[in-house]
Formats: C-alpha cells, sequence, structure tokens
C-alpha cells in the first residue's frame, strides 16, 4: 500500500457550511486552521438556496444562499484557513484523527482539535415509511434545489409538496423558478409551521393550496409520479391530487454519522452529538457546531455557533477549557422535542447568543418556560414570542438559574 | 437476424438460435451461461430493460444452505448443490458474500420444541453443525434482541450474498462467452416449427431450436402460450425495511423465526451493504406488478421488529421495498423437458432460486442432453467477469489508497452516504451489461442507496448517467449492442 499521508493542522472542521467556515475564519491568524468538505464547492446548502434572506445576523446585510455561500467561503481563505473539497472525511483513525478520500489522494487529518460541523439533512420518503410505488419524481428539498440550481434540471410540472417548515416554502419558490405548479401543500399540523408572514406570502403571492390536518399515505405511479394520495386525518377521508413529482420537505436529521461512529455520547431529542454551553462533546478537543447541534435553525445562526466555538477550541488549544464533570443533562419535555445544548456544567459560558435552542411539536402561542430540577422549580419566564412547531423556539438563557452542579437533570417544558 | 418476421417460415433456418432462455434473472442468467459454455447459440431473452430487475432483485439476498428445506426434494438437492457452486463462483468473480451465519430463535414453547426436529432435518439435509443453544447463548450472541426468546438453533454457514451482483455477473459471463442479451424483448405469442421455435416479441421476433421458459412470475403465461395447463403463478408479496448502516452493530447474523405453516416468517439480517434488513412480509396477490409497498405491511413489520428488536425500529429506515415471490400451487420446483416439442419449463423457483441457480442450470443442462442437445464444451472460453466489489466488508475504490493514485476518478466521492465513486459510476456506465437507468446504476454501484436519498447527490448522479459513458471508455465495448440486437 501507499503510506498514507498525514497532515498536522491544530483544528480540523469537518463541513464547509455556515457552521466550519465562520468557525474556520474566526480561527485562522489564531491558529493553523484546515476544512474539509465532501461537496465541490464549499458553502454548504446556501450553494443552492437561491433565494435571498441569509446573512441578517452573522453579516448584518441580507443575500441570497449562493452569494452568501460564497462571501463565507472567500472570508475563510482571506483569514488564512486551507480549505479541501471533494474530501470525504470516511472514519476515525485516532482520537482525534480523521482518514479522508480525495481525487488527491487516501490522507489522515491528525489535529489537536476537531470541529463537527456537518449539518442535517431532510429526511426521505422511505424514512418517513410512506407506502406506495416507487417511481421517479419523489425528492426532498435538497435534492430539488440541487437538480435546478446547480444542475438546471427539471424536476416536473405539477408538484405535491409535503411539509409546512420555512424550507417548504423554499422548495415552491424553487418549483416555480423551474416552471413546475405547487397543486398542494400538506402539514399534519392544524396549521402551516413557518412564520405567518410566509404563510400567508405563500397563500397569496405564489398561490398555493395548503391542506393543513393533512397525512400522505401513499405515492402512486409505475415509473414516473402519477399521484399521491393523502388523508384528512380529522376526517379520515383520503383523495389523490394527480401530479408528476412530490417533494419531502423539512424533517430533519443531522448528519451526525461522524458523531456517532466515534461512540461520541447522543442527544436522544436532537439525535445530534450531546454538547454542553462551551459545544464540547465527549471526546476533549472534539467539539460540535450549527445544525448538526440544532436540525435546523437558519444559515446565521449556525454561522454564530462557529463564531462561538472559535473561542472554546482556543481555550483548549492553550491548555484550558477543561469540562467540569459535575455537569447536568438539560431535557425538554413534551410538548417540547429537543433542547440544545443539553448540557449544563458550572462555570461554562452562556450558548450561543445567549440563547436555549428547542423544539416543539404542538403550537403554544403565549408559552411560559418552566426550569425544574430534582421536583423544584429553578425558574419560569413567559415570552412574548410563539413556540411554534417546524421552526427553533429560541429561550433566553438568562432562564437557567439555580441549578445544583451534581444535581439531577434539569428538566425545560412550557406551563 | 432475429426479427425477420418470416421466421416463423422459415423455422429451424439459419437465423434461429440453438436455445432460447426467456427470462434474464438469476435462473435464466445462470442457465444462459452454462449452455454458452458449449458449441451452440443461445439467446437471453428479458421483458425489461436489465437484467435481474425483476423477482431477483428484491429477494431477502440470503445464501442458503438448504438446512430447513424438505429432504427428499428437487428444491432441497439444488440449493445444497446451488450453494457449493455460488460459493465458489463468487470467490472466482468477486461477488461479494459474508459468512455471519444464522441463528433461529424460538419465542414459544411450540417453537421450542421444534428445535430438535429443525436440527435433524439440517443435519438430513447436510447440514451437521447446527446446535440447539439456552435462551442466555441466545441473547449473548444476539444482545439486542427483544425480551422473550426461550432458545434457539445455529446456522453456522448460512450466509449473505450481492443478489445484483450476482445475477449480473452471471449474465455478463453468458455474454462474454457469446450469448446474444436481448433486453426489452417481452414474449406476446409463440409459433411452434417443424425445427424451431419463434417467439413474438415487443422488439421483433427470435426464434430457437430450443425454449427454456425461466419467465419467473411469468412463466405461467409463457407455458401456457406454449399450449400447457399445470400450474398458475400466484405473486406472492414481501415487503422489507432497510435500516441505516449505523444499525448494524445490532445484527451481526441472520436472526430467523421457526417456520411455520404460514411461511418462513420475518427475519433480521445485516445485508451485505453493510445496513439491516427486516421483513420480508408474505402476502398472496393477484397482480403481477404489485411491487408497490402497503400501509399494513408497514404496520405489521413496524409490530414484528418492536418485539424482534425495539433498539432497530430507533435507527432510521434508508429504503423500503417489496418484492414479488413467484410461488406456485405445489410444495417443490418444477423443472420439466418436453424433447419432443424442444421446451423445457423451469418454474416455481422460489426465494431459494438465488442460491440453487448455478445448481439449476446445471440440472437444466443435464434434462436438455437427455433430451438429445448436443452439448459440447467449448475449450475457449473466456475468464469469468471480475465483478466491481459492493460489499461493505471488502475493500472498496473510496479506501484504496494505491487505485486512488492511479486514477483519482476513485478518489472522488459522488455519493457520500454509500460511498460511492466517480470511477465506479463511470466503469458502471462503461460495462458489457450497462444500466438502463437510475435503479440499474444503484444495483451495480449502490449509487443514491444510503440514508439521504438523494438530498446531496441525486442531481449529481443524475447528471452522471443522463451523460452516459465516455467516449473513450466504451469505445471497442458497444455498450448500445442490446439496443442495435432489437433491430
Amino acid at each position: 500500500m501507499t503510506a498514507t499521508s498525514v497532515l498536522r493542522p491544530d483544528v480540523v472542521v469537518v463541513g464547509g457550511g455556515p457552521a466550519g467556515l465562520t468557525a474556520a475564519a474566526a480561527l485562522a491568524g489564531r491558529a493553523d486552521v484546515l476544512v474539509l468538505d465532501r461537496e465541490r464547492a464549499t458553502g454548504g446548502i446556501p450553494r443552492h438556496s437561491d433565494h435571498t434572506g441569509y446573512g441578517l445576523r452573522d453579516l448584518r446585510r441580507v443575500m441570497t444562499g449562493p452569494a452568501y455561500a460564497r462571501r463565507l467561503t472567500d472570508r475563510a481563505l482571506r483569514a488564512g484557513a486551507a480549505l479541501h473539497t471533494e474530501a470525504t472525511v470516511t472514519g476515525w483513525t485516532g482520537e482525534r484523527t480523521l482518514a479522508v478520500t480525495s481525487p488527491r489522494g487516501r490522507y489522515e487529518v491528525e489535529a489537536k482539535a476537531v470541529v463537527l460541523a456537518t449539518g442535517a439533512r431532510e429526511r426521505p420518503r422511505p424514512a418517513r415509511l410512506v407506502p406506495g410505488d416507487r417511481p421517479a419524481g419523489v425528492y426532498t428539498t435538497g435534492q430539488l434545489q440541487n437538480l435546478v440550481h446547480l444542475h438546471h434540471g427539471s424536476p416536473g410540472t405539477r408538484a405535491v409538496v409535503v411539509g409546512g417548515e420555512l424550507v417548504s416554502w423554499s422548495a415552491v419558490v424553487t418549483l416555480r423558478e423551474a416552471g413546475c405548479a405547487t397543486v398542494l401543500l400538506t402539514t399534519e399540523h392544524p396549521s402551516p409551521e413557518s412564520y405567518a408572514a410566509f404563510n400567508a406570502a405563500g397563500r397569496t403571492v405564489l398561490g398555493v393550496p395548503v391542506a393543513t390536518r393533512t397525512r400522505v399515505v401513499r405515492v402512486v405511479g409505475k415509473g414516473r409520479v402519477s399521484g399521491v394520495e393523502v388523508e384528512d386525518t380529522a376526517t379520515g377521508r383520503r383523495r389523490t391530487v394527480d401530479c408528476d413529482c412530490v417533494v419531502f420537505t423539512g424533517d430533519w436529521i443531522p448528519d451526525h454519522e461522524l458523531a456517532r461512529s466515534a461512540g461520541l455520547a447522543m442527544d436522544a431529542g436532537t439525535r445530534g452529538p450531546l454538547v454542553d454551553t462551551a459545544l464540547r462533546t465527549s471526546r476533549p478537543g472534539v467539539f460540535a457546531a450549527g445544525n448538526l447541534l440544532h436540525p435546523v435553525d437558519t444559515a446565521d445562526i449556525a454561522a454564530l455557533d462557529g463564531r462561538f466555538v472559535a473561542d472554546r477550541v482556543l481555550d483548549h488549544l492553550a491548555g484550558g477549557g477543561a469540562a467540569d464533570p459535575r455537569g447536568v443533562p438539560l431535557v425538554a419535555d413534551a410538548p417540547l422535542r429537543w433542547v440544545a445544548p443539553g448540557l449544563l456544567r458550572p462555570g461554562d459560558p452562556a450558548p450561543p447568543r445567549g440563547r436555549l435552542l428547542l423544539w416543539t411539536d404542538e403550537l403554544v402561542r403565549v408559552p411560559r418556560v418552566v426550569l425544574t430540577q430534582d421536583g423544584r422549580e429553578l425558574s419560569h419566564r413567559t415570552l412574548p414570542w410563539p413556540a411554534s412547531p417546524g421552526r427553533v423556539f429560541r429561550v433566553p438563557w438568562s432562564v437557567v438559574r439555580r441549578v445544583r452542579p451534581g444535581g439531577g437533570p434539569v428538566h425545560v417544558g412550557l406551563a | 437476424m432475429t426479427t425477420d418476421p418470416s421466421a416463423a417460415d422459415r423455422a429451424g433456418a439459419p437465423g434461429a438460435f440453438d436455445v432460447v432462455v426467456v427470462g434474464a434473472g438469476v435462473v435464466g442468467a445462470a442457465i444462459a451461461r452454462d449452455l454458452a459454455g458449449h458449441r451452440l447459440s443461445v439467446a437471453l431473452v428479458e421483458a425489461r430493460d436489465d437484467v435481474g430487475d425483476g423477482t431477483s432483485k428484491a429477494n431477502t439476498a440470503i445464501l442458503h444452505t438448504g438446512f430447513d428445506a424438505k429432504p427428499g426434494t428437487l428444491e432441497s438437492r439444488l440449493v445444497r448443490r446451488g450453494y457449493e457452486l455460488l460459493s465458489g463462483y463468487a470467490a472466482e468473480t468477486g461477488i461479494p458474500v459474508e459468512r455471519v451465519g444464522a441463528l433461529l430463535v424460538a419465542w414459544t414453547d411450540e417453537e421450542l420444541d421444534a428445535l430438535p426436529g429443525l436440527r435433524d432435518k439440517a443435519a438430513e439435509n447436510g447440514c451437521t453443525r447446527c446446535e440447539i443453544v439456552s435462551a442466555d447463548e441466545v441473547y449473548r450472541q444476539v444482545p439486542d434482541l427483544g425480551p422473550g426468546a426461550l432458545g434457539g438453533l445455529t446456522v453456522p454457514d448460512e450466509s449473505i450474498i450481492c443478489t445484483w451482483t450476482t445475477t449480473l455477473a452471471l449474465a455478463t459471463d453468458a455474454r462474454a462467452r457469446g450469448a446474444r442479451v436481448l433486453l426489452g424483448h417481452r414474449v406476446t405469442g409463440v409459433t411452434e416449427g417443424p425445427d424451431a421455435t419463434v417467439l413474438h416479441t415487443t422488439r421483433g421476433d427470435v426464434a430457437g431450436r430450443w425454449i427454456v421458459n425461466a419467465a419467473g412470475l411469468g412463466a405461467d403465461v409463457l407455458d401456457r402460450m406454449l399450449g400447457y395447463d399445470r400450474f398458475t403463478v400466484t405473486p406472492r408479496r414481501g415487503e422489507l425495511f432497510v435500516y441505516d448502516k449505523l444499525a448494524r452493530p445490532l445484527v451481526d447474523r441472520i436472526v430467523l423465526p421457526v417456520p411455520s405453516s404460514r411461511g418462513k416468517g420475518v427475519l433480521v439480517s445485516p445485508t451485505i451493504y453493510g445496513n439491516v434488513m427486516l421483513g420480508p412480509t408474505a402476502e398472496d396477490l393477484d397482480d403481477r406488478t404489485a411491487t408497490g409497498t402497503s400501509e399494513d405491511g408497514f404496520a405489521f413489520l413496524l409490530d414484528k421488529g418492536r418485539k424482534l428488536m425495539p433498539k432497530l425500529l430507533e435507527e432510521e429506515v434508508t429504503a423500503t421495498y417489496a418484492g414479488l415471490r413467484a410461488a406456485i400451487d405445489r410444495g417443490d420446483y418444477l423443472i420439466e423437458a418436453d424433447a419432443d416439442r424442444r421446451y423445457l419449463l423451469v418454474g416455481g423457483i422460489r426465494s431459494t432460486g438465488l442460491t440453487a441457480g448455478m445448481a439449476i442450470a446445471e440440472h437444466v443442462h443435464g434434462l436438455l442432453a437427455g433430451a438429445g442437445l448436443a452439448l459440447e464444451p467449448r475449450a475457449d472460453l473466456p475468464a469469468p467477469p471480475r465483478m466491481p466489489n459492493i460489499g461493505e466488508a471488502f475493500t472498496r475504490p473510496y479506501q484504496d489508497a494505491d487505485l486512488i493514485a492511479r486514477d483519482p476518478e476513485y478518489g472522488r466521492v459522488v455519493c457520500f452516504c454509500e460511498r460511492v465513486t466517480a470511477g465506479e459510476i463511470r466503469d458502471a456506465l462503461a460495462s458489457p451489461l450497462p444500466p438502463a437507468g437510475l435503479d440499474g446504476l444503484r444495483r451495480r454501484t449502490r449509487a443514491m442507496n444510503g440514508r439521504c436519498q438523494g438530498f446531496f447527490c441525486g442531481a449529481e448522479v443524475a447528471a452522471r448517467l443522463a451523460a452516459g459513458a465516455p467516449p473513450c471508455a466504451s469505445a471497442g465495448r458497444p455498450a448500445a449492442e442490446t439496443k442495435e440486437d432489437a433491430r
């Protein structure tokens, strides 16, 4: 066998999306940084989200996804980070050593610190257990946008979009640009999950019929999609909607393979690696950032995770930043599905942007957030914004008070 | 030469093949390969656009020892023989096989009581290494099994295999030996002549002195076209879940239920691609095209899975699919030659056909020789093909530093979840039997078979498929030959 070459940067960042690129830009100059990205170009999902709305919170200006991807890439390069594209991390060969395959060869990267920023993907149809035929014309938003914006292909002429999250409207916009009408958008919730403004715009500007309390029960078509059968979950009534493509949107899951294959402690709620508020995973020197931790928040929030984690990584490189073993888990109670970060350690900083990120399965218009530990209420706070399914519910860090180190799990619930 | 409309009138004229095998599933491909090793002209006629695209693509992909076959049946004999033949052929051609072994698990007293009988039957079938084990041993072997197991029977030699590569290797080999592979030729009618039988197909006539019917789900239809009325194929749908590779540590061997009168039941098994499979269901249908999955099937599998291995259900499902077994109304294979009419039927080949395929070919060979077909071996046979490895347990191109150094396309990962490289996709498109579409490419490379189902790579894979083989790669390899043949 050819001797495997080994690169030894201070920090290796896996994933060149908003979180990874921003972390790299913040670290470069202060440490030797290498970003590994498996795609042909860095930038992550914004590369093929060809609509505006990117950059608000991190760059303080708004631009399209592709422009945002280019800007983050340029910034990381200018700062002095090395970016390897078409570089697929295939596994771990040491505590902080990764095996990489690229057209330039197979190599290893041994670093003093690793930042996992591998992002999230939408659950495809099989994972949602939607039965029926297996025709062509079934997409996720990711595949659709890749097809339309990077490959200039045609998805079809009549689409059903499954899901009412922010990303679902992004799919509708992409379909329209590709000359494909959205004949129905379905959501299992009583109302679409994204911001009301989007829903109003979607219905009026885009003219998309929305079916709430509706689930897709079957895909129909030999060779090519000819329709989907949908069920009104209130009445049980079913009907078939004619279409030639169907887009399964949202329902995000972290791309957590590297975290799991490392044997890192995992968060049962987010299904990403379990991290504390310093974004440390259970392995010293291995950090995580972005939508791998909170599937999914917007790209700018992921980017700000990246900026935040850079200082924690520098602490680690300087020999500090050891984790206090008296951490207590932070656990979400129904209707909350998850909370991130999931571990509270004494002496740790507040999480990125001073916010806990949560996900709810039910709409709560005036949420009263209650924290308890060992049956004792620690704090409560009524927030003026709703907890809405399909997007992250952000809670100020100041609700986390009076936590007893070494005590039982802290529960966060809605009352 | 195969499409001359006057072929029927001239039956027996030079246009006829010596043997036409109908059905390019694993059985038909194995038969065509065997026959093409002799001084014969052979055609392999397939209704679909690809080999192995019917029942052969959607089975449980187990290389069976035949431990639970009914002793004395043709099936039991051919499964045992096929296990040997295919194991050897797999080693020669690079078809991935893993000898993971199986564990039959008894969940009721009745099932526990059946184990000694099964062990004895296994011994009669030549499987002498099977052992009855305690419940403790069952949980030692499969710690994540659900509660309630009472005991088990080990079947050490039961193996998993790549069903896709198997059919493709046999068909590629048949073609290299000179057999004509005629894809997209659906047989619509038959005219018998004095010296040859003409099959009318959707792409013209194909005449053969001998006809071998290995048409699987359509075997009874073709049999009736030839005037017989001896069996009916009842498609039995089997639905399966394929779980994410991250579930693989839960299951390191095939976990089988104790067979009952209702069939073999639901199993949990590793797949050769590093996933975990749960299934199949068993549901008799009338519709031979009903390869869709169903709500009832899913509910049944989830219920079974919850009992068999609750932790498995916490993992993501990567794929769901349904296959149709060509079940017939008798308990054994139905393989009969009619010397007068120069016709041979291979019917009733159930899921064991993957294992038995090469032995069925050997058996068919004997029957044809007995019926008067001259089978003179050729001395100039090409070496069997070396198939690209798509098995997880063996080195794949993305792991091979030397290969990548020689050809960087093997370092260019296109499908991230399954780690399929541009080099492998290029090779598949330039291969002697190239894929007819995305599904064919999936079966040859695993591209898009992973957990994201195309979220990241779907558009890229489709673009590469549409671009086709690079001109230099296909030079001298007429990838479009099957289409030429159709004219």
